[in-house]
Parts: structure tokens; C-alpha cells; sequence
């Protein structure tokens, strides 16, 4: 099968002055339809470059990225829009929901965008189902403040998933979360990845990283490890130990 | 992306900001509103003047004493002292065409009627000056040429003077007006020409006119007048006329072939040209600074748009990471920029229309909104707000999608 993310001595060096910043040197590396890829390292590995390269915001200096075939490092600022309008979906750290506007008006967000546009009802339509999808349905018309920090996670994701995207980049999902909203939001993109999306997530979490199928850890701007994850965590296994966990607090309190 | 989810975009941005959206319209609200008041004021003026050099009658030439080129208070419009009673007999017998001449004498004088005393222009005229102006009467009749030889202390009086003197309800003629102290008879009451008071202009109905033979003996003692008026049999014949009085008078006044005129004899399109051209310059100064305020106003939506790209950073880069290409950014900012012109500049026209009716009311200006340039100053403020817009826009649309999304 031909590989959806496609890395050939990807390289990325930034000019700050006089000085040139190797960010990454040369990572060679292909993500198949269907992955769920964990993306690990320290600060200053790499591994945020890579995220930014393979979201379609930022063009590789070296080598070839290839994303469902197309070769980036040819399409201009436009041409990358659309890619990750039609390609891409995004969930951050911090959520990054527009304020004062709707979740639903928030997942329908990237329809604005999509060229050729798409019919009114029909982006309501695809926006209730993508909210369906992370468990919202019901959530349509709150405010991003007036959601807890999953929730507004999950409207991320709805947000993500709404254009059908190829993959989903996650970069450090579960930072602002409690552990175990962390673990629901994994949950969400297992049962995601199960549906056949390929999840692409950048963390520094170990535990959170065990939900994924592969862990790709990077260090100085190379990959040192690429495996397959063998004890793989499963999110409705976890959250049932955690409730367990706490009925016996309660008990013995 | 479509125009509707655009705007919807502008107004809902514009509506989080409620008290600076209001204070940035302001800027254009004001521009436009002084563009509308100020040309209205402006177009009021300049058809008074017109109307006022209507009134003058019709085919008129004017001939004044003095100099306008030889400049200076002493020797400017109608000073006394070149034209006399002579003079008035000649082209009254020598120039072809004439068919009826009045000489001016103004005069400023308190009069007295009962207990009132009023101010008004008073004029020493002759017997043809009613038919030159085109003056009629509401009762009573114009004095004689009999009455102007023998220097009766006759008047005729205007709508305005005969009311603060007599009231409105009595009938001024017969009644008695004191001039100096000298008794005149009311003859004649004259018909109003129904021009109130405006800018640069007097009252025209607020006038009394005598004689200007008792005027000259009795009033001021003058022997020479500031001013004759003529009036041409038909307007073919006014180039002639002023070609015939000039001549007549510089052979008279004895004036050498290389010096200047005593004298100037005007038409009445000379005059009401060079009044046109005084509106319009008019006009255009109040027009000149309504624009520069609609130009601040501009300025403030500008320093407006570029403060809500820079807190709006991250918006930009959320949007851009979804999808957003450069363009659809550059059209939110841009629709916001324009949708704060265009409807300051719809309010701007309301206010400025209102303006200029207040004017007209509070201060008896006329007042004239014209079309045009309501549309002009709207189409300006639209054009504003693209403008002042754009840059602010284009730097929004420029932003790099990972420095917008990492901004705090």
C-alpha cells in the first residue's frame, strides 16, 4: 500500500543570522494508512520541525515530503492551505477554538475554507456528525468557555475530523488535560483508529504514547528508535482500572 | 469562501468591540456627515446669490464709481465722488437702448415711526429703479418723476421695515416715517421678494426708498452717486451698452487714452459670474475639509484594524492551520475595514443631513443637499475604508501560520 506520510532525508535548517540551525538531519520515514504513530522527544529534538513539516505549515530545506503522494516542497503557500484544508486535521495542546463562537460553528470552521465550498446545510449536516463522533452531539451551541478541557478537546478533534481528513495531527493532545481526561481523549482517537484514521501524535509522555500502535523517538534532529509499541494501553482497560482505583479510596476512606 | 459567511464573520468581530467599533465610526461618521452639511451650506449660499442676482431685474448693467484695479479701501467699489447728476442726464439721453436708469444713493440712517425706531437700507433712487428691480406693491404706487424733481419727502418701504415699524397688520402707506428727522410720506408698499436672510446676504424686503433728489438735499448732502443702474431693452444690446456708457463717460470725466477708468461698468452675467465663481470656491474649501476629516476618520479605522490583527494573531493562525489560504484572511480584515466605512459612511449622510437642516432652521441659511454629493462622499468613505484597510489586511495575510499560532 502506498504510504499517506512519506519522509526522504527530510532536512530543516533555519538561518538565524549568520547562524544555521540543523532542526532536523535528515529523517527518512513513511506512516501507512491506518498507523497510529506516537512522535517522542525531548525539547529541541526535532520532533516539533517534523510536526510543523508534516502538517503542511512549513516546507522541508532538504530532502522530500511526500503527503498522499503530492510532493510539498513544489506548492506555494496557497497550495498548502488546501492541502491541509482537504488533508490535514489538527488538534493542538492548547485547543485553539475560536472564543465566543459556537462549538458546532467551531467544527464547521474548515468548511469555510474548503474549495470547492460546500452548501450551508450540508456543512451543519457534516458538523453534527463529526460532533456525534467525540460523544457532543448535544454540545452544539455551548461556548468554548462554557466546555471543561476535554470537552473543548473533543471539538478539536470534531473540528479535525469534519473536512475527512487522511490523518489527524495531534501535537501534545493531552498537555492541558488531567490524566484521566488524557486517557478518554486517547480513547477517542483508538476508536478513531479503529475506524480506519491514521493518527499522527507528537508527545513527551511515555504512558501517553503507549496508546499508540508505533513510537517514533527522535533525538538531535534524527529518529534513534522506531518500534512498534508491544504492551500497548487500552484507553477503556485504563479508565476501568482508574475507576476501580478510586471506588477502593473511597472504601478505605 | 463565500461573501455572506465573510461579512457574517466582520460583523460578529466587530460587534465583540462594541465601544471601539462605535468611537472608529465616529471618525467616519463626522467626515462624511461635514462633507454633506458643509457642501449643502455651501450649494444653499450659492443659490441665494443666484437668486439675488435674478432679483436685480433684468438685463442690468451696473455702473459704479471708482476703481477696482487701482485697489485700496479709499478708491475700491462704489466710492463717492465720479458720477454726477450730469453724468446721469448724458447716458440717460446719449446711450441707445436704455430703457430705464436709476441712480443709487445708500444711506445709513436710523428711522423713527410712532415709538419704533428700525435700521434699514435706505436707498435714494429714481423713479425707474422699481421697474429695474422688478418690484411690485401690495397697495399704494410708486412715486412720481414730479415727486423726484421737486425732492418730495415721499418713501416707499419693504416688507420687513414696514412690519417692525407699523406691525403687520396695518397698511404702511400713508402712514408717516421720520428719516433724520425729516418727515416722509409712505407711497408705496412694496411686495416682498421673499429672500430671508442667508449667508454673506442681507435681508432684501428690509428697504426704504426715497428719492434720490431728497435724499441728496435733505438727507446726506451729497452731489455725486456711488452707483447707476440700467437697464437694457434687450440682452443683445448689453455689450453695445457697455461699450457706449464707457466711452461716454471717459469723454466726460475727461480721461486721457492711457489712463484708467474712474469708473466700472459691469453686467449683470459679469457680476453674477464672478459670484458663482465665489461660491464655488466656497464650496469646494467646506468640501476640502469635510474630506480631510473623513481622511482622519480613515486613519482611525486603519490604527483600529491594525490593533485587532495583532490581538487576533492567533485566530489568523488557527484559521491559516485549517485551511485558511492568505487571501480569505485578507477578505475578513478587509470586509471589516469596509463594513466600518460603509455603514459610517450611511449614518454620515443621516447626520449630515440633519446638520444641515439645524443649520437652516437654527440660523435661516439656506441650505441645499445635493445628490451628488451625497453620493460622492459616500462612495469616498467606502473607498476610505479599502484603503486604510488594505494594509492592515495584507499584514494579517502575511503572517506565517506557526509564528500566528504560537503567539500569546
Amino acid at each position: 500500500m502506498e504510504p499517506v506520510i512519506k519522509l526522504e532525508d527530510f532536512r530543516k535548517t533555519y538561518r538565524n543570522g549568520s547562524l544555521e540551525v540543523h532542526a532536523v538531519r535528515g529523517v527518512t520515514l513513511a506512516i501507512q494508512p491506518g498507523e497510529f504513530v506516537a512522535i517522542m522527544g525531548a525539547s529541541g529534538s526535532g520532533k516539533s520541525t517534523m510536526m510543523n513539516t508534516i502538517g503542511c505549515l512549513d516546507r522541508p530545506t532538504g530532502g522530500r515530503y511526500l503527503l498522499d503522494g503530492v510532493n510539498t516542497s513544489d506548492l506555494d503557500r496557497d497550495d498548502l492551505a488546501d492541502l491541509r484544508n482537504q488533508k490535514l486535521g489538527f488538534v493542538f495542546q492548547g485547543f485553539n477554538l475560536l472564543s465566543r463562537t459556537s462549538a458546532l460553528e467551531n467544527v464547521e470552521l474548515p468548511m469555510l475554507y474548503a474549495r470547492p465550498s460546500v452548501p450551508p446545510r450540508l456543512q451543519r449536516e457534516r458538523a453534527l456528525k463529526a460532533l456525534e463522533m467525540v460523544g457532543l452531539q448535544d454540545r452544539g451551541d455551548h461556548h468554548p468557555n462554557q466546555l471543561s478541557g476535554g470537552q473543548q478537546q473533543r471539538v478539536a478533534i470534531a473540528r479535525a475530523l469534519v473536512n475527512q481528513p487522511k490523518v489527524l495531527l495531534a501535537d501534545e493532545p493531552t498537555g492541558n488535560l488531567d490524566s484521566r481526561t488524557s486517557i478518554e481523549i486517547m480513547g477517542v482517537f483508538q476508536s478513531l483508529n479503529e475506524q480506519g484514521i491514521t493518527v499522527v501524535m507528537v508527545t513527551h509522555e511515555l504512558d501517553i504514547a503507549r496508546f499508540a500502535k508505533r513510537t517514533i523517538i527522535m533525538r538531535d534532529g534524527l529518529v534513534v528508535n522506531d518500534k512498534l509499541v508491544e504492551q500497548r494501553n487500552s484507553a477503556v482497560e485504563e479508565i476501568g482500572k482508574l475507576d476501580r482505583e478510586q471506588t477502593s479510596v473511597k472504601l478505605l476512606a | 469562501m463565500r461573501l455572506t459567511a465573510t461579512l457574517r464573520i466582520a460583523v460578529r468581530a466587530l460587534r465583540r468591540n462594541t465601544l471601539r467599533t462605535l468611537l472608529t465610526l465616529l471618525g467616519i461618521i463626522f467626515g462624511v456627515a461635514a462633507v454633506i452639511a458643509g457642501v449643502s451650506i455651501g450649494n444653499g449660499a450659492k443659490a441665494r446669490i443666484e437668486a439675488q442676482i435674478a432679483a436685480m431685474g433684468q438685463n442690468v448693467i451696473l455702473i459704479m464709481s471708482g476703481n477696482m484695479s487701482r485697489g485700496g479701501f479709499r478708491m475700491g467699489f462704489g466710492s463717492p465722488g465720479t458720477l454726477k447728476v450730469e453724468d446721469y442726464e448724458a447716458i440717460r439721453k446719449e446711450v441707445d437702448g436704455v430703457a430705464a436708469i436709476s441712480p443709487e444713493i445708500r444711506l445709513n440712517a436710523q428711522i423713527a415711526a410712532g415709538n419704533q425706531n428700525h435700521f434699514p437700507t435706505i436707498v435714494g433712487v429714481g423713479a425707474d429703479y422699481v421697474e429695474i428691480r422688478s418690484w411690485s406693491f401690495v397697495s399704494g404706487a410708486n412715486f412720481t418723476e414730479a415727486d423726484v424733481r421737486n425732492a418730495n419727502k415721499v418713501a416707499l418701504i419693504g416688507k420687513t421695515a414696514a412690519e417692525t415699524l407699523f406691525g403687520e397688520s396695518t397698511d404702511p402707506v400713508g402712514q408717516i416715517i421720520r428719516i433724520k428727522n425729516a418727515p416722509f410720506t409712505v407711497v408705496g408698499y412694496l411686495k416682498s421678494k421673499g429672500l430671508g436672510m442667508g449667508l454673506g446676504s442681507q435681508d432684501q424686503d428690509d428697504v426704504v426708498f426715497v428719492p434720490y433728489t431728497s435724499a441728496m438735499k435733505r438727507l446726506t448732502g451729497d452731489t455725486t452717486f456711488r452707483s447707476f443702474s440700467i437697464q437694457a431693452i434687450s440682452p443683445e444690446m448689453m455689450d453695445d451698452m457697455q461699450q457706449q456708457v464707457t466711452e461716454l463717460l471717459r469723454q466726460r470725466h475727461k480721461i486721457g487714452v492711457n489712463k484708467e477708468d474712474d469708473f466700472i461698468v459691469r453686467t449683470q452675467r459679469e457680476i453674477s459670474e464672478a459670484a458663482t465663481e465665489t461660491s464655488k470656491v466656497m464650496i469646494l474649501l467646506l468640501a476640502v475639509f469635510g474630506a480631510v476629516s473623513l481622511l482622519v476618520g480613515g486613519i482611525g479605522i486603519m490604527n483600529i484594524m491594525l490593533v485587532s490583527v495583532t490581538e487576533r494573531t492567533r485566530e489568523i493562525g488557527i484559521r491559516m492551520s485549517i485551511g485558511a489560504r492568505g487571501r480569505d484572511i485578507l477578505l475578513q480584515f478587509l470586509s471589516e475595514a469596509v463594513a466600518l466605512s460603509v455603514v459610517g459612511g450611511l449614518i454620515g449622510i443621516v447626520v449630515g443631513m440633519a446638520a444641515s437642516r439645524f443649520i437652516s432652521n437654527q440660523f435661516g441659511w439656506t441650505t441645499l443637499i445635493s445628490t451628488d454629493w451625497i453620493l460622492l462622499a459616500f462612495a469616498f468613505s467606502a473607498a476610505i475604508g479599502i484603503f486604510f484597510g488594505f494594509y492592515p489586511a495584507r499584514k494579517a495575510a502575511r503572517l506565517d501560520p506557526i509564528d500566528a499560532l504560537r503567539y500569546e
